[in-house]
């Protein structure tokens, strides 16, 4: 097949060259086939494939890594802007989008890893030669910040993006607590989800700086049928009633923002909140089998409800045992946020695995990364929130929420969709 | 919802190759494929449209090889590639205006290697950049003036510093010790490529491997801003530091004030560069002077140094790229005024240690802020 024989897809001709495409060459640019920085030609159909099999597209009318199926790694980070330029904030956000879409399609970022100027720093800082797109997906989000009055939006800040309140229980710490912006990045390999968060910090320098981030190891929710339930750091299957991207019509109700739902910006965008949950691990660990289930309200081993059937099977609260007692306690975390307790309310769940290794007294500095997308935080995560931060045993007595933050994420850009310096970017119906 | 693209064959990244973006130099340009096996040179094309062109060389030979781009008598350089090993591809992008060149392989790096004629037509493209050689030997010969310079007024400063301190007079050699570094620490990389000199006058205790003797300016801070008691040194062993701090820093001075000690632009350019990499490797963290706490005013010179290689690549860069030069000009400004916050060299600044975890966050932001655009300087002065 010749080349003007095949049809190039427009999103896939605007990427640069393929990371895969570049380590298959070396053979050929000593033969001299060479054409373009390095020899991007050759040697590629069977890299090709391999590399975009996984790639999810960056184009359309909800941001990547919502409802995709959830990746396995997690690199978060959330950014302080450390320019007062509305003009500043609109460039940095059209050299993210361009770059994403590179980066969620497998390709270098600029003039690649290797081939660039000799004299200047390479464009891409080359961690991630060689390996598939992973499933990558960079997800954007506006903290409050981005609404104070550096940027004259104020008026545009939708009545969602609440300054989350004070919860009973947390010991937040500033180093894991707000941002003006931030950036999921999910994918499959933890290299690709840390080389994406780190050239695209690398573009922000002068404009926006990391405030904070966050790493997780494993993920703790499902957000398609086809994946298996993961199990959290104390062990039990998490997530097992969360949203589903087959849940259209419930996803369409506890997602996505809705024309009406006050700003129009944010029309086919969503609220993320993000909470690092330590879990003080080694006390969990000398709690009773029996204590455990009671405390999450399910069984450790199938995570059936404890009133019975299996993983899936609703749990009925108003199943007694011999004691009279449900069996189902209502202070187990399954009783407290269930969506009956808060009128049918969901999350979409997204949360991670984390450790950031040992304390200074060599206690597990683990736990989980909460992430919940909503359609609307003051009704479906605060409730839910304060029920379990004041009854819920589990809460009580081995978590400690650390970090806090709520971002409001806007829609997808449309497929077709020109990027660049003058083009097309992540949140451009706010700067309008 | 995200679909897996699909639409991703291999077929498709094949064409997707040849429109691919490569570097940021050569976009929309094809790199013309050069083979320099041991007896031949083998360049893909003689001709080419005038505007950036880009040479991918590859050595095939036994030996290393250069590539020359050459005027057409053969002797004036546009541009070269030097050092390329065996197997090993290097790319040459140069700017060239409508003219007959000759291309050069120079297996074995002698002689006049194998020419060929090489045609540049008239693309109509204006091609501005043209040849800055006597702009950039230029600048490096305006930065070697200012470097002799600083390495005078440092040789000054240094021996008053030393009197102070040899005569015991240690409030006074503390007073004159961070002002007589700064001129030390605006031409850092220059008195670093001297391998020798830099670890004899500018160790760290940190740096030193067991059993290696400690000399120079940090010693002699320890023992002026002693951590504890009992760090006191005799009147011998003071002099003794004097002394070699004294020679060592004659030393440097006859080396840069050497007739043949020369400075070109690419090494201005990545001096600019490694600067601003001290601040933000060893001055943003308060390591440099960790006794004296002065490292704000290594901070302030380190950017005094940059902003000085910047200045005297700033006209070729204005032409080569004029987004990257107002990107500068403002980093530079706003690390300045954030510094000036703090004090000045001639009025001195607050110490490292009064400074709160808010301000050197601040300030590790600005050398970001301006390091990353800087990063970029040498390429955008030399290409």
């Amino acid at each position: 097949m010749t080349d003007a024989e095949v049809p190039v897809d427009d999103a896939a001709a605007r990427s640069g060259p393929s990371r895969r495409l570049v380590l298959g060459t070396a053979g050929a640019v000593a033969g001299g086939l060479a054409l373009a920085g390095g020899g991007f030609a050759a040697g590629r159909a069977t890299a090709a494939s391999a590399s975009q099999a996984d790639a999810y597209d960056f184009y359309g009318a909800h941001q990547s890594g919502i409802v995709t199926p959830q990746q396995d790694r997690l690199h978060f980070a959330a950014f302080d802007l450390t320019t007062d330029s509305k003009a500043r904030v609109v460039s940095l956000l059209r050299r993210w989008s361009e770059a994403a879409a590179r980066l969620m399609a497998g390709s270098e970022l600029g003039s690649g890893a290797a081939g660039g100027a000799y004299a200047a720093p390479p464009d891409d800082t080359g961690e991630a030669l060689g390996l598939p797109a992973s499933g990558l997906t960079l997800t954007f989000g506006f903290g409050p910040g981005l609404f104070d009055s550096r940027f004259g939006l104020g008026s545009k800040r939708p009545d969602q993006l609440i300054d989350l309140p004070h919860f009973s229980g947390d010991t937040l710490d500033p180093q894991f607590t707000g941002g003006d912006l931030c950036i999921q990045a999910c994918a499959n390999d933890p290299q690709v989800a840390v080389h994406a968060i780190r050239n695209l910090s690398r573009l922000a320098f002068g404009d926006a700086a990391i405030r904070w981030a966050q790493l997780g190891f494993g993920r703790t929710s499902s957000t398609t049928r086809a994946q298996d339930t993961p199990r959290n750091f104390m062990g039990f299957k998490d997530g097992t009633a969360n949203l589903r991207a087959e849940d259209t019509d419930l996803v369409d109700r506890w997602v996505w923002a809705e024309p009406g739902d006050g700003q129009e910006w944010m029309t086919g965008g969503s609220y993320l909140v993000a909470r690092r949950i330590r879990i003080l691990a080694e006390i969990w660990d000398r709690t009773s089998l029996q204590e455990q289930e009671a405390t999450v309200g399910r069984t450790k081993g199938s995570g059936a409800p404890l009133s019975g059937g299996s993983e899936f099977t609703e749990p009925d609260f108003s199943l007694k045992g011999r004691d009279g007692e449900a069996l189902i306690r209502p202070d187990s975390h399954v009783a407290l946020a269930h969506p009956s307790a808060h009128g049918g309310a969901m999350m979409l769940r997204r949360g991670y695995n984390f450790t950031d290794g040992a304390d200074s007294l060599g206690r597990l500095d683990a736990g989980l990364f909460f992430l919940a997308y909503v359609r609307d935080p003051r009704e479906q995560f605060v409730p839910v929130q304060n029920a379990l931060s004041s009854s819920d045993v589990m809460t009580v007595e081995y978590l400690r929420t650390t970090g806090s933050a709520l971002f409001a994420v806007p829609r997808g850009l449309a497929p077709g969709s020109v990027l660049g310096s003058e083009g097309a970017y992540v949140g451009q119906e706010l700067f309008a | 919802m995200p679909r897996p693209a699909l639409a991703a064959s291999g077929a498709v990244l094949a064409a997707l190759a040849l429109s691919a973006c490569v570097p940021n130099a050569t976009a929309d340009d094809e790199a013309i494929a050069v083979d320099s096996s041991n007896d031949a040179c083998d360049v893909a094309t003689a001709e080419v449209p005038s505007g950036t062109v880009v040479f991918d060389v590859t050595n095939t030979g036994d030996d290393v090889t250069e590539f020359y781009l050459l005027a057409s008598d053969g002797l004036r350089i546009i541009s070269e590639v030097e050092n390329i090993g065996p197997g090993i591809t290097r790319q040459l992008v140069v700017q060239v205006p409508a003219g007959d060149y000759l291309t050069a392989c120079k297996p074995g790096m002698t002689g006049d290697g194998i020419q060929a004629a090489f045609t540049v037509t008239d693309s109509g493209e204006d091609v501005t950049t043209g040849d800055n050689a006597e702009q950039l030997a230029a600048a490096g010969e305006q930065y070697l003036l200012y470097v002799r310079d600083q390495i005078q007024t440092l040789t000054t400063k240094t021996d008053a510093f030393l009197a102070a301190y040899t005569a015991g007079d240690d409030d006074e050699a503390r007073a004159l010790y961070a002002d007589a570094r700064v001129h030390w620490e605006r031409i850092e990389p220059v008195a670093e490529s001297f391998g020798d000199l830099d670890p004899m006058m500018d160790a760290r205790e940190a740096d030193l491997a067991e059993g290696e003797s400690w000399t120079g300016w940090h010693r002699i801070e320890k023992n002026l801003w002693p951590p504890a008691e009992g760090y006191d040194l005799t009147d011998a062993e003071k002099q003794e530091l004097a002394d070699k701090l004294a020679a060592d820093t004659a030393e440097l001075a006859s080396r840069v004030n050497a007739e043949d000690f020369a400075i070109d632009a690419f090494q201005v350019g990545n001096g600019a560069k490694e600067l601003l990499d001290e601040v933000a490797a060893g001055k943003i963290t308060g390591e440099e002077e960790i006794w004296s706490h002065t490292d704000l005013w290594d901070f302030q010179a380190n950017v005094d140094g940059a902003a000085v290689a910047y200045g005297v690549l700033h006209d070729v860069v204005a032409q080569t790229d004029p987004d990257l030069v107002e990107e500068l000009d403002s980093r530079f400004t706003e690390l300045n005024e954030q510094l000036a916050q703090y004090g000045s060299i001639e009025e001195g600044f607050v110490l490292y240690t009064d400074l709160t975890e808010d301000q050197i966050v601040e300030l590790a932001r600005s050398v970001d802020a301006l390091g990353e655009p800087l990063s970029r300087l040498t390429a955008a002065a030399v290409l």
